[in-house]
């Protein structure tokens, strides 16, 4: 790479800097508990929209793995989400109603956040339907993830987006608050994934899975990308570039081994396609404050109003991240 | 009777340095404690505090420490000392860390050494012989100077290593001396510990070892060979490195691996491993007291992820495995065969092959339309689509899954010039990939249709053109996979004998001899098809030089409704 590439992107980073604290002005803090932010804690980073039935699982979820505080960004819910968080012992919260859209889709919020509470820590940035799954997750909490991979000098873990679907029509079966949703949207796609390497920031491209499959068969360069560096440990300096798929300095999207072997790896368990997706779907329609001019909620919208089964013969049942591990859609590398 | 006793080196997590500790203790095995100085000395109070009700701990001198410097030693060497001179009964002393985890009873340990009272174990290996270390510096740790520490000043360290080779720099090895490597965890009997704290020339060689490369893997390693009665070459710590040189950790999940290595000390454990410290601190070994550590169990399964972090499997693409061009070790999961031309001259082929292989068999999968997958199915293993457009968007992609969604079964498939070509050129360099080829065999299947001439011409120069430039593609000198081309002509004069060979080359296939022949195509009439084209200044040159008599359809010996054998 030329100098002048490298510093190109210098300049963009420090753009992200900038912007993130331009657009965090309005955040208005509901709730501060980060002075109980202890060192060496892990610390979960979550921008959401009227979420609230989801709140209660994403929470003990990752309390359960051991993440010790969250940070959320609230964008002007209207269904109580703000206030359940606000009660919460182990949460801060901001409020914003600017346009989510023109914060970069949440990431100039998260940038400033994690640069000013995250520095230090290992943090995990998800939105509120991913669950984090790695290897030995069923056994060893994330902190034991984030001290191995601190003692490797690794600075980032990349985990690629799993779309997880119901058998039967989307509507068919509500999840109510709570609940695991993966108890009803526990199909998935094995082996349908493409890859592609973007040499400007050093990341992989993937495209796939059931979105692809139904609603970008005709147009599969315009697929949702799925590849995300959700766990880093944070730098000052640091920032997502775009969104959680690619960061700068472009060292960290690295989570890939270019020589043969593989590195350790995760997956985001994706519960996006539930009952209420429809609703998301149709609400976005009017927003239009998702990327790309909502193109993808656009494509669901036509998809879903017509017979929104993702489920085939050849989906797979989801087991434990063993399972996903010998499908090859994540990695223990050299972890054991 | 305190006959063994314990030195521990703590820097971090000193909360289970101290349960260990207490449970050392109280066990009658004394214990000196050396604490790093970095640790604040707050901190070091409490854990001092928490322990001072046990009178057979005592804590030694406090040295600063670094990774892979002299301070090590030093700490070791004063915690030795100490308890030489404070516990006279003790035979054995057995330095740990701060994350070492008894996994047996120490009683165990205390017989298996009371029964080996002169034995020092130590790992102690010559540099000459074997590659002890996990890469890095070998036999050059004795003979540069390393006054730099490689974890906080790598700058220096590196640039001084440099200088050292530019000269040729040789550092001298002092008198009597044969450098050994090993694990800095060991158990050594009074006799020789003493004996190398007490050498008259201990300053002498303090001054060589303290410039080496991690002197606490040599210094008694090396000293050990000159005062030592019985050498048992091993470390009886559990202590495993990977392959950046950083020990493997332990966690709860380790809990039955580690109880039946019947190791007697594990290191490293994570601190936060509660199940682990809880179980084996606790509960008494119910196993056979003399029994002998048998760590291979363990070996396997960090040889298994060493290998897996370096070679990882083949044919796999993900997002933590995507290797650069001829790293791949391998650019598909498995063996496969692709059938070019074939589906054209024989009728059903596909059902046929299928039949006779006893699996799958896929249409054309790279077809222009959509993806034919066998029994033309909308998805396919992995869920991979049928839609021509996504298959498009990464054929070789779509290839790689194929092969990976479907390993254990070997994927056969059709393929032809009026198929997407862009994966040609990635089957001919793959080692699994077993391709034949009828080149021409396009022209039956124009032969055949009910189209108008000009039509037919137009297309088959277009298909001939593709085709050629696949021939081309395989015939390329770099090329690797198992290829086999004839021409539509020279195929048909013995078409048995030809399947027979693909078979036979397939791995896995039946050997029996082919019974069932597939049904050709009738080709009455199809001279004068070539020869039309070739009037209408088409040359069907990739047909081969097609007799004008042409052949029957049929086998030539024979009936048609005798099934055909080949002698």
């Amino acid at each position: 790479m030329k100098a002048v590439q490298r510093y190109a992107l210098r300049l963009e980073r420090k753009k992200y800097l900038v912007r993130a604290w331009r657009k965090s002005r309005s955040l208005l803090s509901v709730a501060d508990r980060t002075d109980a932010i202890r060192t060496g804690d892990v610390l979960c980073f979550c921008t959401l929209r009227n979420e609230r039935p989801r709140l209660k699982y994403f929470l003990s979820y990752y309390r359960d793995r051991g993440v010790s505080h969250f940070l959320f960004v609230d964008n002007d819910s209207d269904d109580g989400s703000r206030e359940y968080l606000a009660e919460q012992r182990d949460c801060s919260v901001w409020t914003t109603p600017d346009s989510y859209k023109r914060a970069r889709f949440g990431a100039d919020w998260m940038n400033r956040l994690l640069r000013l509470y995250g520095t230090g820590h290992w943090c995990l940035t998800v939105d509120p339907d991913e669950f984090l799954v790695y290897p030995f997750s069923d056994t060893r909490p994330i902190p034991a993830l984030c001290d191995w991979l601190e003692s490797s000098s690794i600075k980032s873990f990349g985990a690629m987006v799993l779309d997880m679907y119901p058998k039967g029509p989307i509507t068919a079966q509500p999840c109510s608050d709570g609940q695991n949703p993966f108890e009803i949207a526990c199909w998935f796609d094995a082996g349908n994934y493409m890859i592609q390497r973007n040499w400007t920031y050093g990341n992989l491209w993937i495209q796939g899975g059931p979105r692809a499959r139904t609603f970008f068969a005709e147009k599969p360069e315009r697929a949702p990308a799925l590849n995300k560096i959700p766990l880093v440990r944070w730098q000052k300096g640091f920032a997502y570039a775009s969104s959680t798929h690619m960061l700068l300095p472009r060292g960290l999207n690295l989570v890939f081994d270019e020589w043969g072997g593989e590195k350790t790896s995760g997956v985001l368990l994706h519960a996006k396609f539930l009952s209420t997706f429809v609703e998301k779907a149709a609400e976005e329609m009017v927003r239009r404050q998702h990327y790309a001019a909502s193109a993808e909620y656009k494509a669901y919208h036509d998809g879903l109003t017509k017979d929104p089964d993702l489920w085939t013969r050849w989906s797979e049942r989801y087991i434990n991240w063993r399972q996903l591990e010998i499908l090859g859609l994540m990695s223990k590398g050299n972890w054991a | 009777m305190s006959t063994l006793g314990f030195v521990m080196l703590c820097h971090t997590a000193l909360h289970r340095a101290a349960q260990v500790a207490r449970h050392w203790a109280e066990r009658d095995c004394p214990m000196v404690i050396h604490v790093d100085r970095s640790v604040p000395r707050e901190r070091f109070n409490d854990f001092r505090k928490s322990l001072s009700d046990l009178d057979n701990v005592r804590f030694c001198k406090r040295h600063r420490c670094d990774w892979g410097t002299w301070s090590l030693v030093k700490a070791s060497q004063t915690a030795s000392e100490m308890m030489l001179a404070e516990f006279p009964a003790v035979r054995h002393v057995y330095l740990a860390s701060g994350s070492c985890l008894p996994l047996r009873p120490v009683d165990d340990l205390r017989a298996y050494l009371a029964a080996r009272p002169m034995t020092d174990f130590i790992e102690s290996v010559t540099i000459r012989d074997v590659d002890w270390t996990v890469g890095g510096l070998n036999e050059e740790r004795f003979e540069y100077r390393f006054p730099w520490p490689w974890k906080t000043r790598r700058f220096l360290f590196d640039r001084y290593v440099e200088l050292q080779r530019a000269v040729g720099y040789r550092r001298k090895l002092p008198e009597g001396i044969t450098p050994h490597l090993g694990s800095q965890w060991w158990c050594l009997t009074r006799q020789t510990l003493s004996a190398i704290l007490e050498d008259p020339r201990r300053k002498e060689l303090e001054d060589f070892f303290r410039l080496v490369w991690i002197p606490d893997e040599s210094y008694y390693q090396t000293l050990v060979r000159n005062y030592g009665r019985r050498i048992e070459s091993r470390s009886l710590t559990l202590s495993k490195f990977d392959f950046q040189g950083k020990p493997h950790v332990f966690y709860d999940d380790h809990l039955h691996l580690l109880r039946r290595s019947d190791c007697f000390v594990a290191r490293k454990i994570w601190p936060r491993a509660n199940r682990l410290y809880r179980t084996f601190l606790s509960a008494e070994h119910t196993g056979d007291r003399m029994a002998e550590p048998a760590p291979g169990k363990i070996d396997r399964v960090f040889s298994k992820a060493l290998e897996r972090r370096t070679r990882g499997r083949s044919g796999l693409y993900m997002h933590s495995r995507y290797p650069n061009p001829g790293w791949e070790n391998g650019i598909t999961a498995a063996p496969y065969s692709v059938f070019h031309g074939f589906n054209d001259l024989f009728e059903n082929f596909e059902a046929w092959l299928s039949r006779r292989l006893g699996s799958t068999v896929h249409g054309n999968l790279f077809a222009p339309r959509r993806v034919r997958f066998s029994g033309g199915a909308d998805v396919h293993a992995g869920a991979l689509s049928a839609s021509a457009s996504l298959r498009d968007y990464n054929p070789e992609a779509f290839l790689t899954n194929l092969i990976w969604n479907t390993r254990g079964e070997r994927q056969v498939f059709m393929f032809g010039p009026q198929d997407n070509q862009r994966p040609g050129a990635f089957m001919a360099n793959d080692d699994n990939a077993q391709i034949s080829v009828i080149t021409g065999a396009w022209a039956v299947r124009l032969f055949t249709s009910n189209r108008n001439f000009s039509d037919i011409r137009t297309e088959a120069a277009a298909l001939q053109r593709r085709e050629a430039d696949f021939v081309e593609t395989l015939r390329d000198r770099s090329r690797r996979a198992d290829i086999r081309i004839w021409t539509l002509a020279d195929f048909v004069e013995e078409p048995m004998e030809n399947l027979q060979g693909i078979l036979d080359a397939m791995e896995g296939a039946p050997v029996q001899r082919l019974t069932e022949a597939p049904r050709m195509v009738d080709l009455q009439g199809f001279p004068q098809f070539l020869q039309s084209l070739k009037n209408q200044g088409m040359n069907p040159f990739m047909v081969g030089d097609f007799p004008q008599e042409g052949y029957s359809g049929e086998p030539r010996s024979g009936d048609a409704s005798r099934p055909y054998l080949v002698r």
